[in-house]
C-alpha cells in the first residue's frame, strides 16, 4: 500500500521544461531517506498548465506544486511527505491570485474548463488499464455491444459530435454512411498525424490516455460493420506510438481487442501505422494512401472514403478528439450530458492548445459556445507582459487570424465559418503588438510550401510564389502591386486546387490582409515594420528624455552597439546594431522605441 | 438505371450515370482543356486546368474527375473558370523554361496551344525556376525535368500501363519532380524504353533522340505503317523528312496497340539506315563477293537453277522463307518455287513453333489463334503459363494489366521466376517441368469437382470418358511435390479459372526448345475445352507468334503440304484450282520440310536453295548441321538485307528491303491483315522484294504481270477464301481479321463459335506416366523458359538497331 501518489507531468512541455530531472532528483531524495516504497510515482499525462510546469500532482491531498526544479525536491519529501506540512512557495502563485492556490478548483486558469476529452490526462497512469476502466473505461464498449450498428450512429447524431479535426462534419452522419455503404470488409482509421505546427491537442490525449482512443475505435468499429482498424500516427510523437502500443496489448490481454470482444461476436484488430514526416498525410485520403504503401498524396473525391477508402474498402476516418469524446457519448445518458453542453450547432467541448504571447500557455479543454475573449483573458490570464491585445491566429496554416473586433465570437463552427475565421484543429496563437502580421502569414506559408505534395499546379506554384512576394515584402523589396497580386493568386489558388491544404493555405494570407492591410502598405510602401520583426524595415532608438541610464541595455547587448554612461541617456550606434531584441526585451522603462530605418535626412537629428 | 439530365453551357443534355463532367462536357460540344487527363489512366485530378464552374459548388470543380449530378448547372467557359486557367498557365509558364523557338515540341504543345487560347503572353508569377540537370544519358531519349509540368501522367503509363515502375514523383512541394529513385539517370533504372512517357508528355520535357533537329512537326511526313518485329503487328506512323525517317509514334486509332508501342517499335527502325545494307546485287568470285548489275545476277542465277534442275530434277530446289516479309511476298516466293515444279517450299523460323503448331493441329485442327488482343481485357480470369509477354509481346502484357485493372484475377506461372508480380492474385514460380503437370492437376480438380461445362463438352469435344479416366491420377496433391505449388493453391487456381464468367489461356508457340512444349500446349487446350473457353468473347488461347508475319507466312502457303488458306496440295481441285490460276502444272507430292533437310545426311536430296532473308547459319543448336548442308549445296541465293551468316555462304546475294520501303500487307498473330506503306525509297540499287522475286520469275520464263502489290494482293484473295472479302481499299481504312469471306463481311473476332477446324474439339488424354517423367527430370536439363527466338529473322534487324543495347 502506497502513503501518497505523486503524478509528474511526463508530457512534452514538461519534459523539455526538465520534468525528467524533476522526478530523477525525487526518486533520489526518497531513496536517500530509505522511503523510496511508501510512494506510487507515475510520469503521467498533461494536466494542461504548461506554462508553470514542471508539475507535481500529489493524491490524495490534492496539492498542486509547479515551476519545479530538481532542488525543490528535497523540501518536498521532507516538509510535505514525512511532515505532512504543504510547501506554499511551490504553489501556484500569479497575479490571478490573491494567495499562492492549492489546487486546481482554485486555480483560474481551470476555472472555466470542462474536462472531457482530458478527463484522465494527468490523473491516471497512461500506462496502466486498470486505472482506465477504473475510471469508467470501457463501459461504453460493453453498451455498444448490446446496440444495434445504427442505433449507436443515431445515438452519435444526436449527441450533435463534430469532426474536431477541423472540418466540423457530423460523426454519426458520417459512419451512418459507412455502415451503409456495401461491403463486409470495412475499416477504422484514427487521423493521429496532428500536423499544424504547435499543435498538441492530440499528442496529449494519445499519450495521457491512449485508451479513450481504442475504446473510440471500438465502438465505431461496432457502429459500421469493421473488424479492423488503423491509427496513423506521426513519427515525431514516439511516445504516444509507445503508449499506444501498450495500451493495444493491454486490451488484447484483457479480450478488449481481438477475436469475440466480451464473448460477443465481435472481432477487432488495431494496427499502428507511424507516419514519415508528411503534413500532407493529415489529409484523409493521402493519409490513405501513405498506410497502403504508396506516395502520400490526395486523390479526388468522389469516391468518399465511406464509400472506397482503405485499400478500396468503405471506411470512417477520425481524428483523435473526436474519437477521445466517444467513450463518454456511447456510456449510459452520456449522449444526453455530452448535447447539455455547447452551443446549438456545435455541442461538447473543445481542446484549444494556448501558445504565444499569452500568459497562460498549455493545453485547455473548454464548452463550446465559451467567447475567444474569455479563452484568452480567463483562461488565458490575458496578454503576457500586459501588452495589447492584437490577433489570435486559429486553426494553424489553414487558419486565420482574429483580431480584437471580434473577440467576443463565441467558439462554435458555424459563428467562425460566417466570421471568415475556422475552428480547425485548436491551435491558438495569440499575438501582442510586437507580431509583425505580414511575417505570420510568412512564416505559415512557408510552413505550407515546404509540405505541400506536390500534384496539383496552384498550390505546389502558387505557394512558392505567394512565399517569394512575402519574403520580399520583409525584406524591404515590397511593391505597390503586390497586394493585389497576392490577392488574385491567392483567390485562384482557393478556387482551384485539389485538396484541403491548397484550398486553405491562402487563409493566413487573406485574413492578414483583410485585418491589417495598413501593415502591409506600411511595409510596401514605407519599408517600416511597425512591430519590430523584419529586421530590415525598422531601427531600434533610445530615447534620451526616458532613458534612466540603468546600462542593463548596454550590458545585454551581444555586439557593443550601445554606449552611455551609468545614470545618462544611452545610444545605439545603428552601424552595429543587429536587430536582436535584446535590449528592448530587458529595457524596464519603456524607452526604447521601434522607428523607420533611418534616412540621410534624418542622420543628423 | 435511369440516365442523369444536367446543363452544360445552356445546353441540356442527359447521359448515363458515372458519367464525368468533362466526358458529358465532349457530348455537348464544349472543349475543356487538359494536360492530365488520359483516358487510358485512372482519374488524376492534378492539373486542374479543366476546373470548371458548377453553380452552388463552394469552389470550381475538375471536370475530369467530378461525375455529373441531376439537375447540375456547369458553366466551362465563364470569366471565373478562364481566370482560374489563367492563372494556372501563368503559373506553370513562370517555372518552364520558354525555348520554344528551338523545341522540337513546338507546335504539338499543350502548354503553348493553351497560352494562346488564353493569351498568355507574360506571366506577374515570375521568381525561382527549377534548374535541373539533363539526363542524356541514353541513345533513346532526353528528359529535361524543367520543361516537366508534373502532369504525371508518364507516372501512370509506367506503373499502371507497363509496370515497369522506371519513374515516380519524387521530393514534394515546389522541389517535386519526375524521375527514378535515388535521382538514377533513367538508363540505370527499370525502364524498358518502350515510349510511351515520351508520346503521352503534353509539352517537350521527353525528346527522342532521333528526330532531333531533323525537322519541325509541321515540316514531317507521316506514313502509316505496321511494326516489323513482333506479331502484334502494332501501328505507327513513321515521321520522315525528305526520304530520311526521323521517328516513329504510335497510331492511337489502332485497334490492335491503341497508341501503345515497345522499344522495338519505337526504336528499332533505325537499322533501315544502317551502313552495313547490302544495297547491290553481290555474285562470289573466287570465295570473295563483288557487286554486280542486277542483270548479270538474274542471268547468273537462272543459269545455275537451270542447271541443277536439268541435272537433279526439280525436286532438287527448295526455297525458304523468312516470316518478316509481306504477305505478297511470301505468295509470290512460293508461287516461283512451285512454278519451278516442287512443292519444297517452307519456313525455318517457324520450327520454333513446331511443338505449339503441332498440338493445336492435333487439338482443334488448325493454329490460328482465337481471339483477339483486345477481348483479353474484358477476360475475368487470366492464366499467365510458361510466357513471358512483357518481354516477347509488349502490348498483350500491358493487355493483361489492364484486365487485371478491371478486375480480372490473373494466375501467373512459370518455371523460371513468374512474371506480374504486382497483380497477380496467385504468383506460382513452378519447379522445371511443373508447367505440364499444373495444368493437368488443374484439369483433375475442374472434373473431380464438376466445375467443367458439361453442356459444351458434350456438344462440342470428343474423348472426354478417356481424358476423365487419365487424369485422375494426376490429383493436385501428387502435383504440389513435382510443381512446387501447393494442393490448395493448384484448387484455387482451378477455380478461379473454371469459375470465371470467360477466361483466357495465354502461354507461348515458342516452346521448342521446352521439353514438354507439346504436351504443355495440348494440356492448356484441354483447359480450356473442358470449361467451355473457346468460341466466345474474352476467352481463348493466345499463343502468339514471334515474329510480325509468321501467320501470313503460313497463310500464304509457305509449307511444303499446303498452298495459301491451308489448302492442301494433295488435292486435286486444289491443284487445278491455282493451275488454272498461275498457268502452269502444280505437283502432288508434297515437298520436303526444313527439318528433313537440315540434318546430316549422305546423300541429300536438296541441291539448290532459294532463301528469302532467313538465317539458318545462326540458329542456335543447329547451325551446325545447317552450315554443313548450306555449304555442300550446289547452288545457294540468298536475298538479305545484311551479309549475315547464312548470305557469306552464297553464291549470289540479292539485296533485300526493309519494311519501311514497300507496300504490303501483314498478318498480325490475331489473323488481321494489315496494310503498311512505304515512307521511304530503299537505298542503293535495292528494290522492293516483292518486284524482285517477279523479276526472277520473268528471267525463269514465267509471265507474271504485277503493277503493284494490290495485284498480287487481289490474286490471294481470289484463291484464298479466308481471304476473299479482304481487298486494298477496305485495308486503307483499317485492317480486317479473317475469316473474312465477303467484301461486307466485317472481320473475325474470335473463331470456333460453331465448330472447330476439325469438328470436335479433342480432349487429349496425358501420358500416364507423364507425372514421374517430369519428376524423374528434376536432376536433369533445366527447362529454358524464356522462349527461344530464333536467329534466323527479326534478330538480325535489331543487331544493326541502338535496341540491341537493350538486351
Amino acid at each position: 500500500m502506497y502513503d501518497k501518489h505523486l503524478m509528474i507531468c511526463g508530457a512534452t512541455g514538461c519534459l523539455s521544461s526538465g520534468s525528467q530531472s524533476v522526478e530523477d532528483a525525487l526518486i533520489e531524495e526518497l531513496e536517500k531517506r530509505g522511503i523510496r516504497d511508501k510512494y506510487r510515482i507515475v510520469m503521467g499525462g498533461c494536466p494542461g498548465f504548461c506554462e508553470v510546469g514542471p508539475i507535481i500532482v500529489v493524491y490524495p491531498d490534492e496539492v498542486f506544486y509547479c515551476r519545479l526544479k530538481p532542488k525543490n525536491m528535497a523540501e518536498i519529501v521532507e516538509k510535505h511527505l514525512v511532515g505532512g506540512e504543504i510547501v506554499e512557495h511551490l504553489l501556484y502563485k500569479g497575479p490571478d491570485v490573491d494567495a499562492p492556490s492549492r489546487f486546481i478548483d482554485t486555480i483560474p486558469f481551470y476555472a472555466k474548463q470542462k474536462f472531457n476529452v482530458l478527463r484522465n490526462s494527468g490523473i491516471i497512469d497512461p500506462e496502466s488499464i486498470d486505472e482506465y476502466i477504473m475510471r469508467g473505461g470501457y463501459r461504453a464498449l460493453t453498451r455498444a455491444l448490446q446496440t444495434e450498428p445504427a442505433a449507436i450512429c443515431e445515438e452519435v447524431k444526436k449527441a450533435g459530435l463534430r469532426g474536431r479535426g477541423g472540418a466540423g462534419f457530423s460523426t454519426g452522419l458520417k459512419w451512418e454512411f459507412t455502415l451503409n455503404a456495401s461491403g463486409s470488409k470495412k475499416y477504422v482509421v484514427c487521423n493521429a498525424d496532428e500536423g499544424d505546427p504547435g499543435a498538441f491537442m492530440d499528442r496529449s490525449i494519445l499519450e495521457g490516455d491512449p485508451h479513450a482512443i481504442l475504446e473510440g475505435m471500438l465502438v465505431c468499429g461496432r457502429a459500421i460493420g469493421a473488424s479492423e482498424g488503423y491509427v496513423y500516427c506521426r513519427a515525431e510523437y514516439p511516445l504516444a506510438i509507445k503508449r499506444l502500443k501498450i495500451a493495444i496489448r493491454q486490451a488484447e490481454e484483457y479480450g478488449l481487442l481481438g477475436e469475440c470482444i466480451l464473448g460477443s461476436d465481435f472481432n477487432f484488430k488495431i494496427n499502428i501505422k507511424e507516419g514519415a514526416g508528411a503534413f500532407v498525410c493529415g489529409e484523409e485520403t493521402a493519409l490513405l494512401a501513405s498506410i497502403e504503401g504508396r506516395r502520400g498524396m490526395p486523390r479526388p473525391r468522389p469516391p468518399f472514403p465511406a464509400q472506397s477508402g482503405l485499400f478500396g474498402k468503405p471506411t470512417t476516418i477520425n481524428n483523435v478528439e473526436t474519437l477521445a469524446n466517444i467513450p463518454l457519448i456511447l456510456r449510459e445518458g452520456g449522449a444526453k450530458e455530452f448535447a447539455s453542453v455547447g452551443t446549438e450547432g456545435s455541442k461538447g467541448t473543445k481542446v484549444f492548445a494556448l501558445a504565444g504571447k499569452i500568459r497562460n500557455t498549455g493545453l485547455c479543454e473548454v464548452p463550446m459556445g465559451i467567447t475567444i475573449r474569455e479563452i484568452i483573458y480567463d483562461v488565458g490570464g490575458g496578454i503576457k507582459g500586459g501588452r495589447d491585445f492584437k490577433a489570435v491566429q486559429a486553426g494553424g496554416p489553414s487558419g486565420g487570424c482574429i483580431p480584437a473586433e471580434q473577440l467576443d465570437l463565441p467558439i462554435d463552427y458555424d459563428s467562425l465559418n460566417q466570421a471568415g475565421a475556422i475552428m480547425g484543429s485548436g491551435g491558438l496563437v495569440v499575438m501582442d503588438d510586437r507580431t509583425c502580421m505580414v511575417d505570420l502569414a510568412r512564416y505559415f506559408l512557408s510552413f505550407t510550401q515546404k509540405e505541400s505534395c506536390g500534384k496539383c499546379t496552384p498550390c505546389r506554384e502558387g505557394t512558392k510564389r505567394m512565399l517569394e512576394i512575402l519574403n520580399r515584402i520583409t525584406e524591404g523589396e515590397g511593391k505597390p502591386e503586390d497586394l493585389q497580386t497576392l490577392d488574385r493568386l491567392a483567390y485562384s489558388i482557393k478556387d482551384s486546387a485539389l485538396c484541403g491544404l491548397g484550398q486553405t493555405c491562402p487563409n493566413p494570407v487573406l485574413s492578414t490582409i483583410r485585418y491589417f492591410r495598413h501593415e502591409y502598405e506600411e511595409h510596401i510602401n514605407d519599408k517600416f515594420c511597425r512591430a519590430g520583426i523584419c529586421k530590415p524595415l525598422f531601427n531600434y532608438w533610445i530615447d534620451p528624455k526616458k532613458c534612466t541610464g540603468c546600462t542593463v541595455c548596454a550590458k545585454v547587448c551581444p555586439v557593443n552597439a550601445i554606449s552611455g554612461e551609468k545614470k545618462g541617456p544611452h545610444e545605439i550606434d545603428l552601424d552595429l546594431c543587429t536587430n536582436c531584441g535584446s535590449c528592448i526585451e530587458k529595457c524596464r522603462f519603456d524607452s526604447i522605441f521601434i522607428t523607420p530605418v533611418r534616412r540621410e535626412a534624418d542622420v543628423n537629428h | 438505371m435511369s440516365t442523369i439530365k444536367l446543363t452544360i453551357d445552356e445546353t441540356e443534355l442527359e447521359v448515363e450515370p458515372g458519367t464525368t463532367i468533362l466526358e458529358a462536357a465532349r457530348i455537348a460540344g464544349a472543349d475543356i482543356p487538359t494536360f492530365c487527363y488520359d483516358p487510358q489512366l485512372p482519374p488524376n485530378g492534378a492539373c486542374r486546368i479543366c476546373v470548371v464552374e458548377v453553380e452552388k459548388a463552394k469552389a470550381l470543380v475538375a471536370s475530369c474527375v467530378t461525375p455529373v449530378a441531376p439537375g447540375m448547372i456547369v458553366h466551362t467557359e465563364s470569366e471565373r473558370v478562364v481566370r482560374a486557367r489563367q492563372d494556372i498557365l501563368k503559373l506553370m509558364v513562370a517555372n518552364h523554361p520558354l525555348v520554344c523557338i528551338t523545341c522540337e515540341k513546338t507546335g504539338e504543345c499543350k502548354l503553348q496551344d493553351y497560352c494562346y487560347r488564353y493569351g498568355i503572353t507574360d506571366s506577374e508569377y515570375l521568381g525561382e525556376v527549377k534548374e535541373l540537370s539533363l539526363d542524356d544519358s541514353n541513345q533513346f531519349f532526353i528528359r529535361d525535368m524543367n520543361k516537366c509540368i508534373l502532369c504525371g501522367i508518364c507516372v501512370g503509363k509506367c506503373q499502371e500501363v507497363v509496370g515497369a515502375g522506371a519513374i515516380d514523383f519524387t521530393e514534394r512541394g515546389f522541389a517535386s519532380n519526375v524521375g527514378p529513385a535515388y535521382e538514377d539517370k533513367i538508363e540505370d533504372s527499370t525502364c524498358v524504353f518502350c515510349g510511351l512517357c515520351i508520346d503521352s508528355c503534353p509539352v517537350g520535357a521527353l525528346t527522342p533522340k532521333s528526330g532531333i533537329g531533323k525537322g519541325r512537326p509541321w515540316e514531317l511526313e507521316k506514313t502509316k505503317a505496321i511494326c516489323p518485329y513482333c506479331s502484334v503487328g502494332c501501328g505507327i506512323y513513321l515521321h520522315t523528312h525528305g526520304n530520311q525517317i526521323t521517328g516513329v509514334t504510335p497510331d492511337k486509332e489502332s485497334p490492335v496497340n491503341r497508341g501503345q508501342l515497345c522499344a522495338s517499335g519505337k526504336f528499332g527502325w533505325d537499322y533501315q539506315q544502317s551502313a552495313e545494307r547490302i544495297t547491290a546485287p553481290l555474285v562470289k568470285s573466287e570465295g570473295v563477293f563483288i557487286e554486280v548489275t542486277w542483270e548479270e545476277a538474274l542471268g547468273f542465277i537462272v543459269d545455275n537453277l537451270d542447271r541443277v534442275r536439268k541435272r537433279y530434277g526439280d525436286a532438287s530446289v527448295m526455297g525458304l522463307c523468312s516470316p518478316k516479309v509481306t504477305n505478297e511476298e511470301s505468295y509470290l516466293f512460293q508461287k516461283l518455287i512451285r512454278s519451278m515444279g516442287t512443292n519444297n517450299i517452307d519456313s525455318h523460323t517457324r520450327y520454333s513453333h513446331v511443338s505449339a503448331i503441332k498440338a493445336l493441329r492435333q487439338s482443334l485442327g488448325s493454329t490460328a489463334m482465337t481471339n483477339s488482343i483486345e477481348e483479353l481485357v474484358g477476360a475475368k480470369a487470366l492464366l499467365v503459363i510458361e510466357a513471358v509477354p512483357l518481354r516477347t509481346h509488349p502490348v498483350i502484357g500491358y493487355r493483361i494489366r489492364e484486365a487485371v485493372r478491371c478486375g480480372a484475377k490473373l494466375i501467373s506461372a512459370n518455371e523460371k521466376q513468374a512474371g506480374f508480380r504486382d497483380i497477380a492474385h496467385q504468383v506460382m514460380d513452378l519447379k522445371p517441368g511443373g508447367a505440364v503437370v499444373l495444368a493437368h492437376a488443374m484439369a483433375n480438380v475442374i472434373i473431380s469437382e464438376e466445375l467443367y461445362d458439361h453442356k459444351y463438352v458434350s456438344k462440342r469435344t470428343e474423348g472426354f470418358e478417356n481424358f476423365k479416366k487419365g487424369i485422375a491420377s494426376i490429383t493436385p496433391e501428387l502435383a504440389a511435390g513435382i510443381t512446387g505449388v501447393t494442393a490448395v493453391e493448384i484448387r484455387e487456381a482451378a477455380r478461379i479459372y473454371a469459375g470465371a464468367e470467360s477466361a483466357a489461356i495465354i502461354s507461348s508457340a515458342m516452346l521448342n526448345d521446352h521439353e514438354h512444349g507439346e504436351e504443355l500446349v495440348l494440356a492448356l487446350v484441354n483447359l480450356a475445352l473442358l470449361t467451355g473457353n473457346i468460341g466466345k468473347k474474352s476467352s481463348g488461347l493466345y499463343l502468339p507468334f514471334g515474329e510480325n508475319n509468321l501467320q501470313g507466312c503460313g497463310d500464304m502457303g509457305i509449307m511444303p503440304t499446303v498452298l495459301t488458306g491451308y489448302q492442301s496440295v494433295t488435292e486435286k481441285a486444289v491443284r487445278e484450282k491455282f493451275s488454272h490460276s498461275w498457268q502452269i502444272p502444280i505437283s502432288k507430292e508434297p515437298g520436303l520440310s526444313v527439318d528433313c533437310v537440315f540434318v546430316p545426311q549422305d546423300n541429300p536430296a536438296v541441291k539448290a536453295m532459294l532463301i528469302l532473308g532467313e538465317n539458318p547459319a545462326a540458329c542456335g543448336e543447329g547451325s551446325a548441321d545447317a552450315i554443313n548442308v548450306l555449304k555442300k549445296l550446289d547452288f545457294l541465293l540468298v536475298q538479305e538485307m545484311f551479309m549475315t551468316e547464312t548470305a557469306a555462304l552464297a553464291d549470289v546475294v540479292l539485296p533485300a528491303a526493309a519494311f519501311a520501303e514497300k507496300m504490303g500487307t501483314y498478318t498480325n498473330t490475331e489473323r488481321r491483315v494489315q496494310l503498311n506503306m512505304p515512307a521511304v525509297d530503299s537505298p542503293g540499287d535495292v528494290y522492293p522484294d516483292w518486284q524482285v522475286i517477279a523479276e526472277l520469275a520473268g528471267w525463269l520464263g514465267f509471265e507474271w504481270e504485277y503493277e503493284s502489290p494490290e495485284d498480287i494482293f487481289d490474286e490471294i484473295i481470289a484463291l484464298t477464301p479466308q481471304y476473299a472479302g479482304i481487298n486494298y481499299s477496305r485495308l486503307l481504312e483499317q485492317g480486317l481479321q479473317w475469316p473474312c469471306k465477303t467484301e461486307e463481311h466485317p472481320g473475325t473476332e474470335f473463331i470456333y463459335e460453331g465448330r472447330f477446324r476439325r469438328g470436335l474439339g479433342l480432349l487429349t488424354t496425358p501420358d500416364s506416366n507423364i507425372a514421374l517423367r517430369v519428376d524423374g527430370n528434376l536432376n536433369g536439363k533445366q527447362q529454358s523458359s524464356v522462349p527461344h527466338v530464333c536467329g534466323c529473322a527479326g534478330n538480325e534487324m535489331k543487331r544493326h538497331s541502338i535496341i540491341a543495347n537493350l538486351e
